[in-house]
């Protein structure tokens, strides 16, 4: 799928234009340092995240600990390092899910019309009221806690976002002339859905995924903040902070703020490459 | 279509969407490997009263259908089963900690709506560096998930500079009040983000409309236009987040109620999830559905009389 998409005008366009506001590039530039910090962590990272120093326990920034040590005597800029990995494979998972099981669904409610486009708005209006972390919670209460039940539910409560979306761009595609040529030359439904309305869609529906990126962020980090998420001594962004609360409250905030900062800084970051993203297809468009 | 009847329509879709997602809160338990009351009972003693206790409150011995329709006709009535944990009914547990974090939210709500509005107009309105420095702060607001606003808030106003107390609830109206502020802002901030941002480009859209170039043309002082020509105008398009705000307040009191320990229904949704305390779960997660969809239903009804153009029952396909 990639190989087509890279093909596509509209996201070749994309990347030379993107350098006009300088908030979009430093957001780029967080984006790709957050990955390449995750994907070469064990390497780059200092320390063994588990490894416990309790005499340095609550110690501040030094040569050694560069962003200090938390309460329970492990180098916080390993931690977080290594907690790059769950905290951006979670929200991968989900977006990965959602991304292509909302295209699957939406383009077929849109193309066949019918009993399957009702139940889709049906199933929709249901997943709504049902808030994603609600959902997540209910999910986890079932099945314990753990990275799996968390991110299947997550993923299916932003799988309406995305089919809902898909199946309003699929309308719009189905009634311009050239799929009605496609099919008047004989293209078979599946053949023009996959080669021609697919790519033409991709952009948007790649844009406000990564837009969803950093929501399912925000709720699996918030999930691991409740100690229901990841397992106890995994390093997790979510989980630092919830470690660290308690030394918060007796002022050693310095290992719980970093790992806020880094996720505030990365959610911020996809939205914004995200929502410029969505901005550029819109306008192109036009 | 008239009012009366779309009304009782959006009801009945709502009365069915509600019965769906008590099926799901219902069957959530039988995906649990293992029968239902191993499951229910799981880390917990299996004594014969324990068991028969179980197996009276879920009606186990009948066959499914009958199983969810008397409990579905208990929680109508405000049965919410026993606590496994608490070893009390769920309705006294909720009962206890329904009023806390009633206040929390509304205090949440308040907060939301008057600097969300207040941000997003003045916004709107000056545009320039004004406007630029409110972007920023609402992409840095929506970027924030509210624990992290929580556990910032705490580390700064209650551990460091301690004017406001770091946990707890407190006593008295003004106690609890004083008790709750950080953690409403910390409910509050994402959403401030997002109100601010809907209004905003909701008003940048009715400023461009002709009718406030008449009425600019005719004179009427800048104030009067924006108040009644162009922040009327956006009313509407800031009413439909109501719903996702109720709902995202609901649940980001999870959140903020653990992260504070305020003994609200958001903490015992946490505690009863470690505990594997299913009634709990179960009852507190129809609950904030069935609010969420209440709220919803709410604006539905009343967005018609703020904006006379939408027409009736459009607005469910798109909003």
């Amino acid at each position: 799928m990639s190989t087509v998409l890279t093909r596509r005008p509209g996201l070749a366009k994309l990347r030379v234009r993107s350098g006009r506001s300088p908030l979009h590039l430093v957001c780029l530039g967080l984006v790709a340092s957050v990955v390449l910090a995750a994907l070469l962590a064990p390497w780059i990272a200092p320390h063994d995240p588990n490894a416990v120093d309790l005499g340095a326990a609550l110690a501040g920034p030094s040569a050694e600990h560069p962003f200090g040590v938390d309460a329970a005597g492990r180098d916080t800029l390993s931690r977080l390092l290594l907690g790059a990995r769950t905290s951006l494979l979670g929200p991968l998972g989900v977006v990965a899910f959602s991304t292509l099981a909302g295209v699957a669904i939406g383009t077929a409610a849109a193309w066949r019309g019918g009993w399957l486009d009702s139940l889709l708005s049906r199933a929709t209006e249901l997943v709504f009221a049902f808030p994603g972390m609600l959902l997540a919670v209910l999910v986890i209460s079932v099945y314990g806690e753990g990275l799996l039940a968390p991110v299947v539910a997550l993923g299916l409560a932003y799988l309406p976002y995305v089919s809902r979306l898909t199946r309003s761009l699929v309308l719009a595609e189905r009634a311009r002339p050239y799929v009605s040529a496609y099919r008047v030359q004989g293209h078979s439904a599946l053949q023009i859905c996959l080669r021609h309305i697919l790519p033409n869609i991709a952009p948007v529906v790649l844009a406000q995924s990564t837009i969803n990126f950093g929501y399912a962020l925000m709720d699996l980090a918030g999930l691991s903040f409740l100690g229901l998420g990841v397992p106890p001594l995994t390093p997790d962004w979510g989980r630092m902070v919830f470690d660290g609360q308690t030394a918060v409250q007796h002022g050693y905030p310095l290992s719980a703020i970093l790992p806020c900062l880094f996720v505030v800084l990365t959610v911020v970051a996809f939205n914004v490459v995200g929502e410029r993203w969505a901005d550029r297809v819109a306008r192109r468009d036009r | 279509m008239n009012f009366v009847r779309f009304a009782v329509r959006r009801a009945a879709e709502m009365a069915a969407t509600l019965l769906v997602a008590s099926f799901v809160v219902f069957g959530a338990m039988y995906l649990a490997p293992g029968s239902p009351a191993s499951f229910l009972l799981s880390g917990r003693s299996a004594s014969p009263e324990a068991l028969a206790a179980v197996n009276a409150q879920y009606h186990l011995d009948d066959p499914f259908a009958v199983r969810y329709l008397r409990w579905l006709g208990d929680m109508v009535q405000g049965d919410f089963g026993r606590s496994l944990t608490y070893r009390t009914d769920v309705s006294r547990l909720l009962a206890d900690r329904l009023p806390t974090t009633l206040l929390l939210i509304t205090m949440a709500l308040i907060v939301v709506v008057t600097v969300g509005l207040l941000l997003g107009r003045i916004s709107a309105v000056r545009g320039g560096a004004t406007d630029s420095a409110v972007l920023v702060a609402t992409t840095l607001a929506v970027g924030t998930p509210s624990f992290v606003a929580a556990v910032l808030l705490q580390g700064l106003f209650a551990v460091k500079l301690g004017w406001f107390p770091s946990g707890g609830a407190g006593g008295g109206f003004l106690d609890q009040v004083w008790h709750l502020t950080l953690p409403a802002i910390a409910l509050a901030l994402y959403l401030i983000g997002m109100l601010a941002r809907v209004t905003r480009s909701a008003m940048l859209e009715a400023l461009a409309g002709e009718h406030v170039t008449v009425a600019r043309s005719r004179g009427i002082p800048e104030r009067q236009v924006i108040r009644r020509h162009v922040l009327r105008n956006s009313l509407g398009t800031v009413l439909t987040t109501g719903g996702l705000i109720v709902s995202t307040l609901l649940v980001c009191t999870i959140l903020v109620e653990t992260a504070f320990s305020i003994g609200g229904i958001g903490q015992l949704l946490e505690l009863s999830t470690t505990t594997k305390d299913f009634p709990t779960v179960q009852a507190i997660s129809l609950i904030i559905v069935a609010l969420f969809m209440a709220v919803n239903l709410i604006v539905d009804l009343l967005l018609p009389l703020v904006d006379p153009r939408i027409t009736l029952g459009t607005r469910g396909a798109n909003a």
